[in-house]
């Protein structure tokens, strides 16, 4: 395929001007209005370099970067400015000019590589399917190409990962499979819409670091999405932040993360920053978790081995792990979701039923959960007063004007007015959603709350908000937490002691002091090495420095 | 073929197998239910008591009903289904030709109908919401609602009574040439195809629509693929199964469903025996012909299982 002529002459690759999206939405109880997802941003990138897009969602990140494609995803739609990809306006070049511009001039890197790979069809086909739609190979140099690629993304078995079909293959593994796609066509730029942010740690920074290899080796410029400023740090070379579709700070990576000139950019690099003074373990547990082995399937898969943790009245014990690690198993066989099958969990010094069903009432009132998903934990059809309401009458008994009084007490403490009452979780932000979680969980006046990735799924500035409610309403209830978490940098700004889980075992356990203090297991060290650090260079220090490759790539 | 495989297909093929035992039993209580008396009716009113006893044991009709149904059940095993009352003919000789017929004309009507209801389904989703979709749902929504019947009459009036194209009665015999029986059924297997087009159509399009929120056909966009190409290639291998069981619930229909259009065009299939014996009380019979449909209709929707279990990447390429 002729590229045009300009392309040689100008470094200038993609020029957005006054871009303006909108998009028509439905608001429960309302009449379809029009709201303007992006405000006239402009930008420019140059050939072969890396601009990251970064703020809260909501901020017309992803929806900027999939412009530079002509596309709008669901009903959004692109109502003014221009995009100018290798001198030429896109959105003048109808249906099938943006078709032959996608797959070809621009790539797209997905989030979810599992759900954007077809399950029909093996990888190699999917991945030299855009290669030989613009006639830039034929089958057999495509072929070529993509197993060169793959080995560059350091994928295991280059030759044969090709005729594997997606679900062959695991999550850290298809993101590279998905980076080797974009790159087959050989594309100007290609743009990576938050492709390891639903990785693991120890496995985001392996897949990090092959797409900054593969963006380097080949001068493919880059649009990088994301709303962690660390990870974008290791791979921009300039970041511009974004909120609510308007520019706020455009710069170089160095000038954004050490001298942010705005106010919203400084709270974002300051994100997770609480200081939580750590509390010595007290005499005695109020709830021992010994020796407890649990499995699936009828004793084949072992999925706790022999874990023993013990949680202190008004403490909080962080348990930590990558995904598979038997964080979340823990929480249920405490709940008594996953009886275990060896083992005791004492509470209050007596023994807790295993099963949930043979345990009395004060006992679940006593052990209250709180989710990562806050909106599929809620009845969309009940008012926020009905869900907090709902386990003052089931544990207390409580009607009318005195629950509602309760309920108000309530939505006090998690800071929300009484405006609330009356309205439905699709009323509510995802913060907000989270924090009426919190109250039904309170309103139980438990002394344990299983926080299960609560703040996994909120923006950066919404969980330290969530953290930081989490740790007053500690002060003030003297409840306890089992916090689970992927997240390092939340376990340490609240947790007491902490748990570090790996393959279904407690691989190191103490108070916080000790656990975060050197000399580090391998595992340990991986897990704490892995954590992005806002420091340019971090990620090939990071790589060098490791002991051990992690588990689940 | 990995193992997990051949052990789900095995266990729909078992699973089949005893349905249609369960069905044999249904088939054998409902007929015994029926009121009247098949000596009675073979010997006429005005038969002695003598004469009906006599007649009734010869029948073994005297037996207890679990020895009647083994007794019948063991025949078919062996291919016997017993001799016809009225006509003291061969069961199974004279349902031979007659299955024989009925499934050439469903086949016939399948091989027009199911490729055109997917293809139209593949173009109702490619312009969905728009003008093509809805003419697209429109006439087949019209084609399904009007009776068979009414069809099946209509096409007569206008192409063989009007233009005489093709003729207005279905005869077909042995030895017939190919072409003239094709042209003998074409009129039947336009109406069946009528029938069923519409199902098998909306199916198709709702079975895709429903794949087309993926995320995966988003990157099949973002590579610039046509419309068309995106639901053919990435869509419908991933609406195969929905699809694939709608299809042979509307191929067994074509089968056991035929009863009206086969006694519209005069055609000798299975439809019109099980009517024309029904008339006499021929239980034996009415028990032969529902338990061949009940056989077909079971063994094409373990092959739609079949095809279900194949269709699933995951099932066929296990980690």
């Amino acid at each position: 395929m002729a590229k045009p002529e300009v392309k040689q002459k100008s470094d200038l690759l993609l020029d957005i001007r006054n871009l303006r999206l909108e998009a028509k939405v439905f608001p429960p109880g309302e009449p379809p209005r029009t709201i303007t997802l992006v405000h006239d941003v402009s930008l420019t990138l140059q050939r072969g370099k890396v601009l990251g897009l970064i703020g809260e969602s909501g901020a017309g990140k992803s929806t900027i970067g999939l412009s530079s494609m002509g596309y709008g995803r669901g009903g959004v739609k692109i109502t003014g400015g221009e995009v100018i990809i290798n001198g030429r306006d896109i959105l003048k070049s109808g249906k099938s000019g943006i078709r032959k511009l996608r797959g070809r001039e621009v790539c797209y890197v997905a989030q979810s590589a599992a759900a954007s790979f077809n399950p029909a069809h093996r990888l190699m086909d999917q991945v030299v399917e855009a290669s030989l739609l613009h006639g830039v190979a034929t089958r057999a140099e495509a072929e070529k190409r993509a197993v060169a690629l793959f080995k560059k993304l350091s994928l295991p078995n280059p030759e044969t990962i090709g005729d594997r079909y997606p679900h062959q293959v695991s999550g850290g593994q298809l993101q590279r499979v998905m980076t080797a796609m974009a790159l087959c066509s050989e594309p100007d730029l290609i743009v990576f819409d938050e492709p390891t942010t639903a990785l693991d740690v120890t496995t985001q920074i392996d897949v990090l670091a092959a797409i900054k290899d593969a963006i380097r080796d080949t001068g493919v410029a880059a649009l990088y999405i994301t709303h962690d400023l660390a990870v974008v740090a290791q791979v921009s070379d300039e970041i511009m932040v974004l909120r609510h579709g308007r520019l706020v700070e455009w710069g170089g990576t160095r000038q954004i993360i050490k001298e942010p000139r705005q106010e919203y950019t400084n709270a974002l690099v300051s994100v997770h920053e609480i200081t939580h003074e750590e509390q010595k373990p007290g005499a005695d547990p109020f709830l021992s978790v010994k020796n407890v082995t649990a499995s699936y399937g009828g004793g084949k898969v072992k999925v706790l081995k022999n874990v023993s943790v013990d949680i202190y009245p008004g403490q909080t014990l962080a348990v930590v792990g990558e995904s598979g690690s038997g964080k979340s198993t823990l929480a249920r066989a405490i709940t008594g979701l996953l009886p275990p099958e060896e083992g005791s969990i004492t509470f209050s010094g007596r023994m807790l039923a295993n099963r949930l069903a043979d345990r009395p009432k004060e006992d679940l009132q006593q052990l209250q959960m709180i989710y990562q998903m806050a909106d599929v934990a809620m009845n969309p059809r009940q008012t926020v007063g009905t869900i907090i309401g709902r386990p003052l009458e089931f544990y207390f008994g409580m009607k009318g004007r005195e629950r509602d009084a309760r309920v108000n007490e309530l939505l006090d403490k998690i800071e929300m007015g009484k405006g609330f009452i009356d309205r439905y979780p699709a009323e509510l932000s995802g913060g907000q959603k989270q924090r009426v979680c919190i109250a039904r969980s309170l309103a139980a006046k438990p002394k344990l709350i299983i926080c299960d990735e609560v703040t996994s799924a909120l923006d950066p500035l919404v969980a330290n908000g969530i953290l930081k409610l989490l740790l007053e309403l500690q002060k003030e209830e003297q409840v306890a937490y089992l916090f689970i978490t992927h997240d390092l940098a939340t376990v340490k700004s609240i947790a007491d002691s902490i748990a570090v889980m790996y393959r279904g075992e407690v691989v190191r356990y103490g108070p916080k002091s000790q656990v975060l203090a050197p000399p580090f297991d391998a595992y340990t060290d991986l897990l704490l090495s892995s954590v992005p650090e806002m420091e340019i260079g971090w990620l090939e220090k990071a790589i060098k420095g490791r002991r051990m490759a992690s588990a689940g790539n | 073929m990995s193992s997990p495989i051949v052990k789900l297909i095995a266990q729909r093929i078992a699973l089949g197998v005893l349905l249609l035992f369960a069905v044999s039993i249904l088939i054998f209580v409902g007929t015994q239910i029926l009121p009247g008396d098949v000596a009675q009716s073979i010997l006429g009113q005005s038969a002695t008591p003598q004469a009906l006893e006599n007649l009734r044991n010869s029948l073994g009709l005297n037996d207890p009903a679990y020895i009647r149904y083994l007794r019948w059940a063991g025949g078919v095993v062996t291919g016997d289904l017993g001799t016809a009352l009225s006509s003291g003919q061969d069961i199974a000789g004279s349902i031979g030709g007659r299955l024989w017929n009925t499934l050439f004309l469903a086949f016939w009507a399948a091989v027009i109908s199911v490729p055109l209801a997917i293809i139209l389904g593949l173009l109702a989703v490619r312009y969905r919401n728009g003008p093509i979709d809805k003419l697209i749902s429109g006439l087949a929504l019209a084609s399904t609602s009007l009776p068979e019947f009414f069809i099946g009459y209509l096409l007569v009036y206008f192409f063989a009574v009007k233009w005489q194209i093709f003729p207005g009665i279905s005869t077909v015999y042995d030895g017939m040439p190919f072409l003239e029986r094709l042209r003998a059924i074409a009129l039947p297997a336009t109406a069946l195809t009528l029938v069923v087009l519409a199902h098998m159509m909306r199916m198709t399009r709702a079975a895709i629509l429903n794949v087309m929120q993926s995320a995966y056909i988003e990157t099949a966009e973002l590579k610039g693929l046509r419309p068309f190409d995106i639901i053919r290639k990435h869509a419908f291998p991933n609406a195969i199964a929905p699809i694939v069981n709608v299809v042979m619930l509307n191929l067994a229909f074509l089968v056991v469903g035929v009863v009206v259009i086969e006694v519209i065009f005069v055609y000798p299939g299975m439809g019109q025996y099980l009517v024309d014996h029904v008339a006499k009380r021929d239980v034996p019979v009415v028990q032969a012909v529902g338990l061949i449909f009940a056989a077909v209709y079971i063994s094409l929707n373990i092959i739609a299982d079949i095809a279900a279990i194949l269709a699933n990447p995951r099932l066929r390429h296990p980690k």
